[in-house]
């Protein structure tokens, strides 16, 4: 027996838990109807001073930062050669590849011309200073990665005859043989991506304040997102593995848990000295409303490195749980802070989503973890799983 | 120290060096970081003076910038069954609107172009800037400057409505039909359409005062400085329409400027500048750095992507290590299975 057993987890696909995301599914869809009849303005509180708003800001910007448990876990496991967390890999993919394809779809309800998304990939249309522009395509090319990263997982639930028939076996040994490539190219789309997601901000200027507002941008969400990655990949085997009653992968976990308090550190670090450099650090304590948001940031960004630097801390379930939690609301707080609380585009304008809008954002949600539960109950994902009876 | 301290610090070592590889790059780039080059003034550089002591509030040329571009009447929704389509109160340049007066107002408004007590008139519509961030983040290149006049034009037909022209730009001029299924990017083109026949964009054709004046910048610089090297309360011949045109000047007596050319530098500079007698901040002419942060974004992207070389080496690298890390876990994928295994 190989390390690497995977295994569909069986088990009915509509339980009561799945009604109830379906149920949030169809208000979101009646929303994103009548959003395509009537306008964004039918749905949505977004305005001209705040174009940008929970579509971009939850679903693209924090979501796929919670899609970056693939990404995160493939660099410790393929690039640094640590394949004790290889049993990770697959569930962590799987999070990817709907977190990254939802963003996709709710990219799609957003855009207020749709019907030109193509024009992305028009080469005479393509404006290469952009920062948009590379976060679009990098974002579609990595989309792409993620499916064809996961194919495997299809492949073996194929019985080898049907494989035979369409010649599918050849594709497997190519996957086999050339997985390496998109491996690295799985590494390096999102490092790229995720980082531009912060170079994004870097044309605000003064409509950011200055406690976000720097040229450090694009490190800051890379190393928070990479946070982000190894946080919902705890998270997601911690869920599973009591919803599931699996085997605990507390040890594995724990390990996990103590590179991502590196990179929080990292963050912190890299954060709070530029702001001492710029001489901007006064204004976290100014007492309104941004040093107010950012001393939460800072504390919750904090909390994980306070629990996870004792050993003993660390080995204790419930306080890891915790110091995840914490991690993940820091990095999503970070993004919904740089992009909508710390704006401020002037004129007396405000934005808080409507409730319409928000629902969109939550059918999405619902539908990835719908996806989700589907795929891992009948698709070899999870590791070490076993039938549970019902 | 405690080993679980010393414990700690190795494994948060262990973790920055874990991230080393794909953060390396950025990093040692990062340090060199610097804006791209400032653009410069298009050579026929086309562009508006506005003097806010000039304008009397008459929104003539609102109901000019209307009718040259074909935009609807906008009335706020509890007036509108009165005398319906046949006036209009934009509140603020909107999809439907391109050009808007809007007033300042302080205290008991006794005079005209005061601070305190007193109120002002400014015009709002694109600035046309001459390193425009609407330009620099429109990922379709929906957006463009005229390389001779500067104009800043916006073509729909490849406009996605991602909307990060109305985020990025520092005077929120794009806007967004929110309220339309098919809505579209609404921005002032200084009716460029009308400039190809020779004539005179709409508002200033039409300004009574010569509050809104049309010409060439460097033109409109100069009589922009003399205006303001001229001494408040003395005679002065305003032109009206076009500088330097055909059309009867007026006497008046020049206004109590604020010391400021507004959109000289501003953002990089504008071809749209502002002479007023209230601060601008008072205006909602945002305050803003003498260069564009246009510049300070490609800057960055141009630093990190240069010739795609640092992405496409550190592509090089990951494939390397992901080979080399695939052999040394025994030779085979690392995402087969028993399964597939037993199956094969």
């Amino acid at each position: 027996m190989s390390e690497t057993m995977h295994r569909p987890l069986g088990g009915p696909i509509l339980t009561k838990p799945f009604a109830i995301l379906g149920l949030f599914v169809l208000i979101g869809g009646y929303f994103i109807l009548r959003r395509f009849l009537f306008g964004m303005a039918d749905v949505s509180h977004m305005s001209n001073g705040y174009p940008i708003g929970t579509w971009v800001v939850l679903d693209v910007v924090i979501g796929t930062a919670f899609g970056c448990g693939g990404f995160a876990l493939a660099l410790l496991v393929y690039i640094c050669n640590r394949h004790v967390y290889h049993p990770l890999m697959r569930p962590a993919l799987l999070g990817g590849v709907f977190g990254y394809t939802l963003a996709g779809l709710a990219v799609m309800i957003d855009l207020g011309r749709y019907w030109h998304a193509f024009n992305l990939l028009m080469p005479w249309y393509a404006q290469i200073n952009s920062v948009i522009f590379e976060v679009a395509l990098c974002v579609m090319a990595y989309i792409t990665v993620l499916w064809i990263e996961f194919w495997p997982a299809f492949l073996e639930r194929m019985p080898p005859a049907f494989k035979q028939h369409f010649g599918l076996h050849k594709f497997q040994a190519f996957l086999r043989r050339y997985m390496y490539v998109f491996i690295g190219l799985g590494v390096l789309l999102p490092t790229m991506h995720q980082s531009s997601l912060g170079s994004v901000l870097l044309i605000m200027g003064s409509k950011l304040s200055p406690l976000w507002y720097t040229p450090w941008l694009p490190l800051l969400f890379l190393s928070s997102a990479l946070a982000m990655g190894y946080g919902v990949v705890m998270l997601e085997s911690t869920l599973v593995q009591r919803s599931f009653k699996l085997p605990s992968e507390a040890a594995l976990l724990a390990k996990l848990s103590r590179v991502a308090a590196g990179l929080l550190a990292l963050f912190l670090v890299v954060r709070i000295g530029d702001l001492l450099a710029r001489g901007q650090l006064g204004l976290a304590f100014a007492g309104d409303r941004y040093s107010f948001l950012f001393l939460i940031e800072t504390a919750l960004f904090a909390a994980p490195i306070v629990i996870l630097v004792s050993r003993r801390r660390c080995a204790n379930a419930r306080l890891r749980f915790l110091a995840t939690i914490s991690l993940l609301a820091a990095g999503s707080l970070y993004r919904l802070d740089g992009y909508l609380l710390a704006i401020d585009p002037g004129n007396g304008w405000v934005y808080f989503p409507s409730a319409p809008e928000l629902m969109i954002t939550v059918g999405v949600v619902c539908l990835e973890i719908m996806l989700y539960l589907i795929f891992i109950k009948t698709l070899p994902v999870l590791h070490g799983a076993h039938k549970v009876q019902q | 120290m405690d080993p679980n301290r010393r414990q700690f610090l190795r494994g948060a070592a262990s973790a920055i060096a874990t991230t080393a590889a794909a953060v390396a790059t950025p990093v040692s780039e990062a340090v060199a970081f610097g804006p791209r080059e400032p653009k410069t003034l298009p050579p026929k550089a086309v562009g508006m003076l506005y003097d806010s002591t000039l304008c009397v509030g008459c929104k003539a040329c609102m109901a000019a910038c209307k009718q040259a571009n074909g935009m609807p009447a906008e009335q706020p929704e509890y007036l509108a069954q009165w005398n319906e389509g046949t006036w209009d109160a934009a509140q603020d340049i909107s999809g439907k609107t391109l050009n808007v007066i809007r007033v300042y107002q302080d205290g008991t408004m006794a005079q005209k172009d005061r601070e305190q007590d007193g109120y002002a008139f400014v015009k709002r519509h694109c600035l046309h800037c001459v390193d425009p961030s609407c330009i620099s983040v429109c990922p379709v290149s929906a957006m463009q400057k005229h390389p001779l006049t500067g104009i800043v034009t916006h073509n729909p037909d490849a406009c996605i409505g991602c909307r990060y022209c109305v985020y990025g730009c520092p005077f929120n001029v794009p806007q967004y039909q929110f309220d339309e299924p098919f809505g579209r990017i609404s921005k002032c083109q200084f009716c460029n359409h009308l400039q190809a026949q020779g004539k005179l964009p709409a508002c200033c054709d039409v300004c009574p005062t010569g509050a809104s004046l049309f010409g060439l910048v460097e033109d409109l610089q100069a009589e922009a400085e003399q205006r303001l090297a001229a001494k408040p309360g003395e005679t002065y011949t305003f032109p009206r329409g076009k500088l330097g045109g055909d059309r009867p000047s007026h006497e008046a007596p020049i206004g109590h400027y604020q010391p400021h050319l507004y959109g000289e530098k501003e953002a990089g500079g504008t071809q749209v500048r502002y002479l007023t007698g209230v601060p601008h901040e008072k205006l909602g002419l945002p305050k803003l750095p003498d260069h564009s942060y246009a510049a300070v974004s490609e800057g960055m992207q141009h630093t990190l992507y240069k010739g795609m070389v640092a992405p496409l080496a550190l592509l090089g690298g990951l494939v390397f290590l992901a080979r080399r890390s695939s052999k040394t876990y025994g030779g085979e994928d690392p995402t087969r299975t028993d399964e597939e295994d037993a199956s094969s």
